[in-house]
């Protein structure tokens, strides 16, 4: 049997139970290396199957499921914050940064759907985030309420809701 | 700060220190990925930015108190042997091991928390416990993780999660994986339905198969695929109802082998113990392999209950680098071989020897279950 990803003579064969689904890899001993497929403390099959999921559907890999340099340079999209492209996504099937998330998300969306249960975050979220969002709800809701205390002249209301509003954003 | 002779020195606290609640399982370990905001990821940043991101997070890491004298070493310091013995203990990754300069390992005192700096992520941390102890391994480590948010600021999208540098973390950040040994499924050929079946509910189920259907040891690794669209706990408790239904199987597959075949389970543990006990040559695969019978012995009540605790032991001492180690050189893999088979010689020369007329399927009692050190994590 040959290797997947050259013309050697396959050594190592992996196989992983996906989402039902058995797949099968098998590599020769320089590839098995080369994807670290020999160290089990590192490797997902969903590394090496990433390119082929993101190629199925299209756009991201053009269709390359090893994930080589295809595609048009030049024209690729980039991440503002890190300088991250499109082409360097295919390439290594890994993002720059955290901001990569936000200048992909369009191309990031179809590939999470074969990859995850869910496609938006459910647990644990940073406490000081957490404080944060609450208190930016909280605002956007006194804002609102302000906003109607003095549409009804309410103004006693009004400038208790301003009070709390100033302790919240301290000046 | 603790030296590395000293850390390894002793047998991590999971390899020992084990319970005997579910026989098949040998390790439980939770994984969390976080990458600090504002900073490109560590594959993609400079290499100013690197050291800048280490510097950050390096002491945040060893100011938590657990890492009270903690080994801290940046990888560039440690020796290709050395950083190998690390990954032989599951204690860093191997691609943290490829890493050098920029990178870091701080590991703690007993080997239960290890955290692995500017591997993919900025931040891999993890736990290990010994048997299935997932819930509480989370529990220890998320405690660590809201004491580091104190200081770091990490890449967090309100949808996405946790962001890490490869898609297939997002969210939680979370791989929680066990550790079974399954030698009563494999022999009596229904480790392929039931691994099928745990495939089917969204699991991974890893190890390094040869072209038959026998991982090597009889070791397998179940851990979570899906990090994005559930809680950590749902997760976790998925996972250890599966794990608790598949140590069942197991259980129950052992006791099957020795109601209906009790000559071909003691040949096979007889010839496996007369192997380690006389070879002079013997190849890592070969001896993990025999290592699993002998295991399988011990938790039948063929061998002392200790021998169980001597495999897990050995498991880890007959790794290449943990060799290399013990013989303070490097050696080619023919020495290797005979080395390693010295060891394995000499340590079971003080163990009773087989006597396979009488086994049991419930297993000597009380016998402590270790982790096992060669947890394909």
């Amino acid at each position: 049997m040959k290797c997947d990803f050259c013309e050697s003579k396959a050594s190592v064969f992996l196989t992983q139970l996906v989402e039902g689904q058995v797949k099968k890899v098998s590599l020769c001993d320089t590839c098995a290396k080369e994807r670290g497929v020999t160290d089990p403390t590192g490797f997902s099959l969903a590394d090496l199957l990433l390119g082929g999921i993101t190629g199925e559907l299209g756009g991201l890999t053009g269709g390359q499921a090893s994930g080589t340099l295809g595609g048009t340079a030049g024209s690729s999209k980039t991440c503002p914050a890190c300088g991250f492209t499109l082409e360097d996504l295919r390439r290594v099937r890994r993002f720059g940064c955290a901001e990569c998330y936000t200048a992909f998300r369009e191309e990031i969306a179809p590939m999470l759907r074969g990859m995850h249960k869910g496609a938006s975050h459910v647990g644990k979220v940073p406490e000081g985030l957490m404080a944060l969002q609450f208190k930016h709800q909280r605002l956007q809701d006194l804002r609102s309420r302000l906003e109607q205390a003095v549409a009804a002249e309410n103004y006693e209301e009004a400038a208790g809701i301003r009070d709390e509003i100033h302790t919240l954003i301290p000046s | 700060m603790m030296r590395f002779s000293t850390l390894i020195k002793n047998p991590a606290d999971w390899m020992t220190g084990g319970q005997a609640e579910h026989g098949a399982v040998l390790t439980s370990r939770i994984r969390l990925a976080r990458n600090l905001r504002r900073h490109p990821f560590p594959g993609w940043a400079k290499r100013e930015q690197r050291a800048l991101a280490l510097e950050l997070m390096r002491p945040s890491v060893e100011a938590l108190t657990v890492m009270k004298d903690a080994f801290s070493q940046e990888l560039g310091d440690l020796s290709s042997v050395q950083k190998q013995v690390l990954v032989e203990r599951h204690l860093v990754s191997r691609e943290h091991a490829a890493r050098g300069e920029g990178s870091a390992a701080i590991i703690e005192r007993r080997q239960s928390f290890s955290f692995m700096l500017n591997e993919e992520d900025h931040l891999r941390m993890q736990a290990i416990r010994p048997g299935l102890q997932l819930s509480s391994a989370y529990a220890a480590l998320t405690a660590l993780d809201t004491e580091l948010e104190a200081t770091l600021e990490f890449a967090f999208d309100p949808t996405l999660g946790y962001l890490t540098t490869c898609p297939t973390n997002l969210g939680t950040g979370l791989r929680a994986s066990v550790m079974l040994h399954l030698p009563g499924l494999v022999l009596s050929d229904q480790i392929g339905q039931v691994l099928q079946a745990v495939g089917k509910i969204g699991l991974a189920v890893r190890g390094l198969y040869g072209e038959g259907t026998e991982s090597l040891g009889h070791l397998y690794q179940i851990s979570n695929q899906s990090s994005l669209g559930e809680s950590e706990e749902t997760i976790i408790r998925r996972l250890e109802r599966v794990i608790g239904q598949v140590a069942q199987h197991e259980q129950n597959a052992r006791e099957k082998l020795v109601e209906d075949d009790p000559e071909m389970v003691a040949d096979k543990i007889g010839r496996a113990y007369g192997v380690l006990r006389h070879a002079h040559i013997i190849d890592s695969k070969e001896a993990l392999n025999h290592l699993s019978l002998l295991r399988l012995g011990g938790m039948l009540g063929f061998f002392p209950a200790d021998t169980i605790i001597l495999c897990d032991t050995l498991l880890m001492d007959i790794q290449p680098a943990h060799l290399q180690l013990h013989s303070a050189r490097k050696l080619s893999p023919e020495e290797r071989d005979a080395i390693r088979a010295q060891i394995v010689r000499t340590r079971l020369q003080n163990l009773k020897s087989s006597d396979t007329s009488t086994p049991s399927a419930d297993g000597p009692p009380s016998s402590p279950e270790p982790a096992n050190p060669t947890d394909e994590s």
